[in-house]
């Protein structure tokens, strides 16, 4: 059955695997195979049927048809426990850690044994044994909130290895993770693959899955477009046309920067988070017309909270002006009013509703103002002609205005809410995150709105974890960890290692004041 | 390495399994069909119960329709009990649409109808008012003890994000001890537990009261109380759809941060929601003092503001089709009292609840039968 002639069974295969969905063919006939000891990288675009293929293996879903056998034998898996027995370990995008428990308690939930005591002592050193032999970085006494997203992924990681997988799926798991963060999953996945286990690792991003892998199979709409090429040899540019379908556009084109007055300036405004921790510790920051703002830095550094406080949904201490005017009123109402539109990070739970129609989602803005309101009523053919437009100019794929968001794909969700901000004509846009997720063709199409509003004369402030994505489009970049602002750098002279040090704490030879970090939390 | 030893893969066995998988798309028709097939599934259920305790299922649910829509009196006395119920349901309707879950609907009618018994006890107008004077007054009265009674729950809850649930159910008993308070002490007549019977001008207008003109409308007891009942819910249907503040409730109804994101006032809209929902509650209490029982008693309500929860639900709080779900609850009461005064009725009801909350499944889910 092996393909490739060797003795050892595969640690995977699959055969014409077939998943179906209302309305869609998820996996079309997939073959795929995993090799005992290799990094398999699966590629492909949103929706390309990744991760329903590994849901899969994984035990969460059952094929329509096809076969899949594991280390030579067949198997059928009920659920991801059957899985896990198997030796398939999934770790998702979204981790499933308790926060007030420690890495051992975390690790240990959900097993049969231990049954009554725990004998917590015990398994912490079991679990150290266990992580120091992979250099597997993890404090088994620390509590899970105190970690930071690079290691709790490690500890995803430890999760799976107790409970003896040998085969590691790892959905995107770059996606959360500072440029040095993701070196060290690199080596902690070489190390892994040298010890005997295999790893299948999906992703999007051409640069990883070139750097990581042995072998790659990408898929495009449900099937199999490269069957386990090898990594040597292939370039970019070979991947991408695999996976789009077509030639893919490098980056987007700009014009000269020409900044104009000041249109946000921030001085040493301080903020909370959700859980009343100080998140925002002393932000000063100026935007200007015409400027694109990058603010890079690693998830939960007061990215979140910065773009909050700017659009009047958290309350803040300090100065905020927009336009020359004192941002007082601190109301997300008050920010409409003064052009600041606001694309968010949740696209889901906050920048759309989903049970609601697209007419409905791209009123959120407008209802309250002519055309689409006729004092206390909304003018629905207003708002219907409205919708229309807009779907066409955004190009918005759906049946129609009155399809609901929920049934939207991330890229065309994601034209809408960019459609319903930028046509807020607004004088001030932050973009939170305004790609993840997205697909090739979806990113190129949001880089080149925000660079129209560029054009326009607006102020930007685009907020990403994607480095790339920040030194492509913004004119200055600024680095954010820990609640401070750590440096400004105009986007020609920045250099991706020193930025990587600051956004990771470290000030990289700058001579740069640092606050203390706060106690009781370790600095990554 | 570890337990690549064993073959832990379930072999492939052929037996039957339920499999849920999660609905994407959600054809517009299936909640009315899962609506009417939940409430099928209930008389169903219902009448195997009638039929294993020795009843006879189809006698008894002919009995039922004939006893609420046979004849014209009948059909008159079903709207009767109807029009609280439209009331009530559009006030559960209205609040369960921002996902505020005022279960108080029956405390709001409650004081509702002592409001409007305020305006002819205490009394509040000269005597002698005349009708055109006494009954927008009551109506008023009645609006605005019913909205004093949501105005609480909807502070608390908007203010200090107390559990709505909670501060209504409990806002019941002491609406309910309230008005025990007033009839038992200041408002008894003669010592019963009931006021005096108001005088005419505090009556709402039945039909039976043209029966001097039109014979035909003889003993026809349904009053004014039906229309207020049927402007309330097209003017909620008009504003749930076309105005900027129904806008804002299905907005947030469906997602309080997208809300806040767009702008929205939460905090004022629940006080508002809790207040309109309490104020047509209150006006059902109004109609009953003032169009059927012309007196304020304790035994204003058998449990409509209770009812009035499964009403919402069927008509899934849509205010048009609260008007239907209100009418069919209306002549399960009233025929239900012919069957059994008590038990088979509300077990009828009741059964007919879980049945409708089961049916969400059907929404959800695509419900597949899988070999494997």
């Amino acid at each position: 059955m092996t393909s490739d002639g060797s003795t050892a069974p595969l640690a995977i295969e699959l055969r014409g695997i077939v998943k179906r969905f209302p309305g869609v063919v998820a996996n079309d006939g997939v073959d795929f195979d995993l090799r005992p000891g290799e990094v398999h990288a699966l590629l492909g675009e949103n929706g390309a049927g990744k991760s329903t293929l590994m849901n899969i293996v994984a035990g969460l879903y059952r094929p329509d048809e096809g076969e899949m056998r594991v280390d030579g034998r067949p198997v059928r898996f009920r659920s991801p426990r059957d899985a896990i027995a198997a030796g398939l370990g999934m770790i998702h995008q979204h981790f499933a850690l308790v926060p007030s428990q420690t890495v051992t308690e975390n690790v240990l939930l959900g097993l049969d044994r231990p049954r009554f005591l725990l004998g917590l002592a015990k398994h912490d050193e079991e679990m150290a044994a266990l992580a120091a032999g992979l250099g597997l970085k993890v404090d088994p006494r620390a509590k899970v909130w105190q970690l930071s997203v690079g290691e709790q992924q490690r500890v995803e990681v430890l999760k799976m290895l107790y409970r003896g997988a040998h085969v590691l799926i790892m959905d995107e798991p770059t996606a959360v993770l500072a440029p040095q963060e993701v070196d060290e999953l690199f080596r902690t996945l070489r190390a892994m693959t040298a010890s005997g286990r295999s790893i299948v690792f999906i992703s999007h991003k051409l640069a990883e899955v070139l750097a990581i892998a042995d072998r790659i199979t990408v898929m495009r709409r449900g099937r199999v477009t490269a069957s386990g090429i090898a990594a040597a040899g292939t370039s970019k540019g070979d991947l991408a046309r695999l996976m789009v379908g077509r030639e893919v556009l490098g980056s987007v084109e700009r014009t000269m920067f020409r900044p104009g007055a000041v249109v946000l300036s921030m001085r040493d405004v301080h903020a909370e988070n959700d859980k009343g921790l100080p998140a925002l510790r002393g932000v000063s920051l100026d935007v200007r017309a015409g400027e694109i703002l990058g603010i890079a830095g690693v998830a939960g550094n007061g990215q979140s909270e910065l773009a909050q406080v700017v659009t009047g949904l958290r309350p803040f201490l300090g100065r905020i002006e927009i336009a020359g005017d004192v941002a007082e009123r601190r109301s997300a109402r008050d920010a409409i009013r003064r052009g600041v539109a606001h694309v968010p990070e949740d696209r889901t739970g906050v920048g759309s509703a989903p049970n609601l129609s697209i007419t409905d989602n791209l009123i959120m803005k407008a209802y309250r103002e002519a055309p689409i309101a006729h004092g206390w009523v909304i003018d629905v053919s207003a708002a219907r002609r409205m919708a229309e437009s807009l779907k066409d100019e955004y190009s918005i794929a759906a049946p129609s205005i009155d399809t609901l968001a929920r049934l939207l794909s991330g890229g065309n969700l994601q034209r809408l809410i960019l459609a319903r901000e930028i046509e807020s004509k607004p004088s001030l846009l932050v973009a939170v995150q305004p790609t993840r997720g997205l697909d090739v063709g979806a990113i190129e199409a949001v880089h080149r709105l925000l660079m129209a509003r560029r054009e326009a004369g607006a102020a930007t402030i685009l907020i990403s974890e994607d480095l790339d994505e920040i030194l492509g489009l913004s004119d200055r970049v600024a680095v954010i960890y820990e609640g401070l602002i750590l440096g400004t750098f105009d986007v020609a002279e920045a250099d991706v290692q020193e930025l990587g040090l600051l956004m990771t704490g470290g000030t990289g030879g700058l001579p740069l004041e640092v606050a203390p970090i706060l106690p009781g939390v370790p600095g990554a | 390495m570890t337990a690549a030893g064993s073959p832990q893969g379930v072999a492939a066995r052929s037996r039957r399994t339920v499999q849920l998988e999660r609905r994407l798309d959600v054809p517009r028709w299936l909640p009315y069909l899962a609506t009417l097939g939940a409430v099928a599934f209930a008389l169903l259920v219902s009448a195997m119960i009638l039929a294993a305790v020795g009843g006879d299922p189809i006698r008894s649910y002919l009995h039922i329709v004939d006893s609420a829509f046979g004849d014209i009196g009948v059909i008159s006395d079903t709207m009767v009990k109807a029009t609280p119920l439209i009331l009530t349901g559009l006030a559960c309707a209205l609040a369960f649409r921002m996902r505020l879950w005022n279960i108080g609907a029956e405390g709001q009618l409650l004081m509702g109808a002592w409001g409007a018994s305020a305006v002819v006890l205490v009394p509040l107008l000269p005597p002698g008012a005349p009708a055109l004077v006494v009954i927008p007054a009551m109506t008023l009265a009645g609006f605005a003890a019913g909205a004093l009674w949501g105005f609480i729950p909807g502070l608390l809850k908007a203010r200090l994000a107390m559990n709505e649930i909670i501060a209504t159910l409990m806002l019941n008993y002491v609406a309910a001890l309230w008005i025990a308070f007033w009839v038992f002490g200041p408002w008894s007549e003669g010592g019963f537990q009931l006021t005096a019977q108001f005088p005419r001008e505090a009556w709402l207008p039945r039909l039976t009261d043209l029966a001097a003109q039109v014979p035909a409308l003889g003993g026809l007891t349904v009053h004014l109380g039906l229309a207020f009942a049927l402007v309330a819910a097209v003017a909620l249907w008009f504003i749930l759809r076309r105005s900027r503040w129904g806008y804002e409730i299905r907005l947030t109804g469906d997602s309080p941060p997208a809300a806040r994101y767009a702008g929205i006032d939460i905090a004022r809209n629940t006080i508002a929601i809790f207040m309109i929902s309490g104020g047509l509650a209150g006006l059902a209490g109004m109609a009953e003092v003032s169009g059927v029982v012309h007196r304020l008693q304790q035994a204003i309500s058998p449990g409509y503001g209770f009812t009035a929860i499964i009403v919402a639900y069927i008509a899934r709080f849509n205010p048009l089709g609260v008007i239907v779900a209100a009418i069919l609850f209306g002549a399960l009461i009233l025929a239900g009292r012919e069957i059994q005064p008590a038990g088979v009725p509300g077990m009828i009801q009741g059964i007919v609840l879980f049945s409708l909350i089961a049916s969400e499944v059907v929404l959800r889910y695509r419900i597949r039968l899988v070999r494997g």
